[in-house]
């Protein structure tokens, strides 16, 4: 008896967590195809219109803020992920003063509540007073992203061993060929993952973004703003499309690191031996 | 030198006066060492002594605190790594992950901008016979395979010195055997000199013409690999390369044929051309495997040292030989290497013995037994100073 309970206990509790964490998700998706008129609470009907024209309503505005967010998310990435990767590099491979206290600043952005990071910003920027804008942001979400990109990088350097750079130096390659042929290619997966985290966390930011964009409009601020007056559909097809966007590159990475593994593993057996 | 040619053939290396101070300990001190043109040489300690050091001053990965390093007369002390001409086999190989055997071999061709890269690459790989996998990556191979990749990326450079450091320490008993042949063959054809780091004393005289034997920062001897063992000059030397019995005694007698010590009541007599030393207190001492062992004391004969009566304390059979250990009272612990010539041995635990030896076969130390560690560690500011001041350079 205890045994036949057991069994289906686990995966029913499982299975219900899912659900719970999937019904926010399926609501999103479902109501983007939802003929709504002004709030888009009660279901209408079903129609396309709102995936064929999402940036046909109230001027486009839905549409502006998802750019902003991509331009501001694609810019900063850039940024972070740069001086993130020089700074992991340096704070593996060299030893100089206060190394350890920088690791401390390194962190303090993360552990830092947002809303007293942003208010902080916020509050600097208008002591010297630099009016808030795209700029504002995007350096706003570069100093935060910063310190994810470090964590994720130093990982993947302090892995690398050093003497692959120094073969690198050995046979007759410059600083710069050894690190563009044989450092970066090496740090690449980690350098990519950590580019991926900082888009993410800069297209999803809203309190470090609300206190430091002025009158530019981000997605996330977006739905903030019209989540008072009802939420157009259209921000639902945004928001599913990008989710199925991401759904589909994890994907295409999981089966594709499959079969390379298989691939890999019938070559092994093929006669390495 | 310049280094988009290849070396017509190895050139020799010349280090003078290098000393390297880590901050907080010597790693060498004062080295002079010069290894010609187109040999093997095998540098051997056991970890720790500076050989893995002294082969990064070479490569240029370390700087010397002091010193010179000539490659072939020409000064390289202040070159890069990347402008000597010198190539590396890693002890970890170091083979690039993310390219295929074959461009793992270009590369130093492609930096160096030599004509047809991937048909050298081939020709080399066919050197050590793994063309056919020239498409794999590394990881995809064996060890001993790695290994050799590892030789044919350095060798296909043919750089004027080739570096090892100790390229067969991670391979299987057999496969390094091998390998130590493999390796001397291709030295041969190709005609380069080989600097080869080791702590495997048997694979450094199976593969040396010339072995430094080295320990704690210092070269302690140096010489083809027959005469440090027939002849050791120090008692680091009798002990790493090989086993020794040491004995140590007042010298009673010096004639110019031999010098007589007494070891505990034996007269025992090295011949005076083996002795480095033929006054006051000495260190004497023979390798086991020129002793014989006797059950009744055998009768006096000049030309042979005789030590007994002594007791059997332990009998190790090993195939080849046997080795028994031998307890003479004053004189110690002999250790005896004996051939299995018969079934079995005459010999048990236990027996009462006399061992003896040719007195050509002694040889006398030059280093006294109680000797102080050579250097402590420094923590003289000046030393740590000059330090820092060339990884800030």
């Amino acid at each position: 008896m205890k045994h036949s309970i057991s069994k289906w206990v686990l995966p029913a509790y499982g299975a219900l967590a899912l659900l719970i964490l999937m019904i926010p998700i399926g609501y999103t998706f479902v109501y983007s195809f939802n003929d709504s008129l002004k709030s888009n609470i009660t279901w209408r009907g079903f129609t396309f219109d709102k995936w064929l024209n999402v940036c046909n309503v109230q001027n486009g505005a839905v549409c502006e803020a998802f750019g902003n967010s991509i331009f501001i998310g694609v810019v900063a990435t850039v940024l972070a992920t740069t001086l993130g990767t020089m700074i992991a590099i340096a704070m593996v491979r060299y030893r100089f003063k206060f190394r350890s206290q920088l690791s401390l600043f390194l962190f303090l952005p993360m552990a830092t509540p947002e809303v007293v990071l942003g208010a902080g910003l916020a509050a600097q920027f208008l002591s010297i007073g630099v009016p808030k804008d795209m700029l504002t942001i995007i350096l706003a979400h570069t100093m935060f992203c910063i310190s994810f990109v470090v964590v994720a990088v130093k990982a993947r350097v302090a892995s690398l061993d050093p003497a692959l750079e120094e073969a690198g130096r050995d046979l007759y390659g410059s600083a710069l060929q050894v690190f563009l042929r044989i450092t970066f290619p090496l740090l690449l997966p980690g350098i990519l993952a950590a580019a991926l985290l900082s888009f993410a966390l800069s297209f999803d930011d809203f309190i470090i973004t609300n206190f430091n964009s002025g009158a530019v409009s981000t997605f996330p601020k977006y739905i903030w703003v019209s989540a008072a007056r009802g939420i157009p559909a259209e921000a639902n097809v945004l928001a599913s499309a990008v989710f199925i966007l991401a759904l589909i590159v994890v994907v295409t990475v999981q089966v594709s690191g499959a079969a390379r593994a298989k691939r890999l593993e019938k070559l092994h057996q093929a006669g390495v031996n | 030198m310049t280094t988009d040619t290849f070396a017509e053939s190895g050139a020799d290396l010349e280090l003078v006066g290098i000393h390297k101070r880590f901050p907080g300990f010597t790693a060498i001190e004062e080295l002079n060492l010069t290894i010609p043109a187109g040999s093997f040489f095998a540098l051997l300690g056991p970890s720790g002594c500076g050989k893995t050091t002294t082969l990064r001053l070479v490569a240029g990965l370390e700087a010397p605190t002091a010193g010179r390093i000539l490659v072939g007369g020409t000064d390289v002390t202040n070159q890069k790594s990347f402008q000597r001409p010198v190539n590396t086999v890693f002890q970890s190989y170091a083979l690039f992950p993310h390219m295929t055997v074959l461009e793992n071999v270009a590369f130093g061709l492609r930096r160096r901008k030599m004509a047809d890269p991937l048909g050298k690459a081939h020709e080399v790989l066919r050197l050590v016979e793994l063309d056919h996998l020239a498409s794999r990556r590394p990881q995809q191979l064996s060890g001993g395979q790695q290994q050799r990749v590892a030789l044919a990326r350095a060798i296909v450079n043919r750089p004027a010195l080739l570096l090892l450091d100790e390229p067969l320490g991670a391979l299987d008993l057999k496969l390094r055997r091998q390998m130590q042949l493999e390796l001397k063959t291709i030295q041969e054809d190709v005609g380069l000199t080989f600097l080869h780091v080791t702590h495997d004393q048997e694979e450094a005289m199976t593969m040396a013409d010339t072995i430094a034997v080295m320990n704690k920062g210092r070269i302690e001897q140096m010489g083809a690999p027959q005469e440090l063992y027939e002849l050791p000059r120090t008692a680091f030397v009798a002990n790493f390369l090989g086993q020794s019995n040491l004995f140590t005694g007042p010298v009673v007698n010096t004639t110019s044929a031999g010098v007589a010590v007494d070891v505990a009541g034996h007269k025992i007599v090295v011949p005076a051309a083996r002795a480095h030393r033929t006054t006051g207190e000495i260190t004497i001492g023979v390798r086991p495997e020129k002793l014989t062992l006797h059950s009744t004391k055998p009768t006096h004969d000049a030309d042979v040292n005789v030590m007994g009566p002594g007791r059997v304390t332990d009998v190790s059979f090993s195939g080849v030989s046997t080795q028994y250990l031998v307890e003479v009272p004053g004189a110690g612990t002999l250790i005896v290497f004996a051939q299995n010539m018969t079934f079995g041995s005459d010999v048990k635990f236990g027996d009462e013995v006399w061992v003896s030896w040719g007195v050509g076969h002694g040889f006398g130390l030059d280093d006294d037994p109680a000797d102080a560690p050579r250097f402590e560690a420094d923590f003289d500011t000046r030393s740590i100073a000059a330090q820092r001041h060339l990884e800030g350079a």
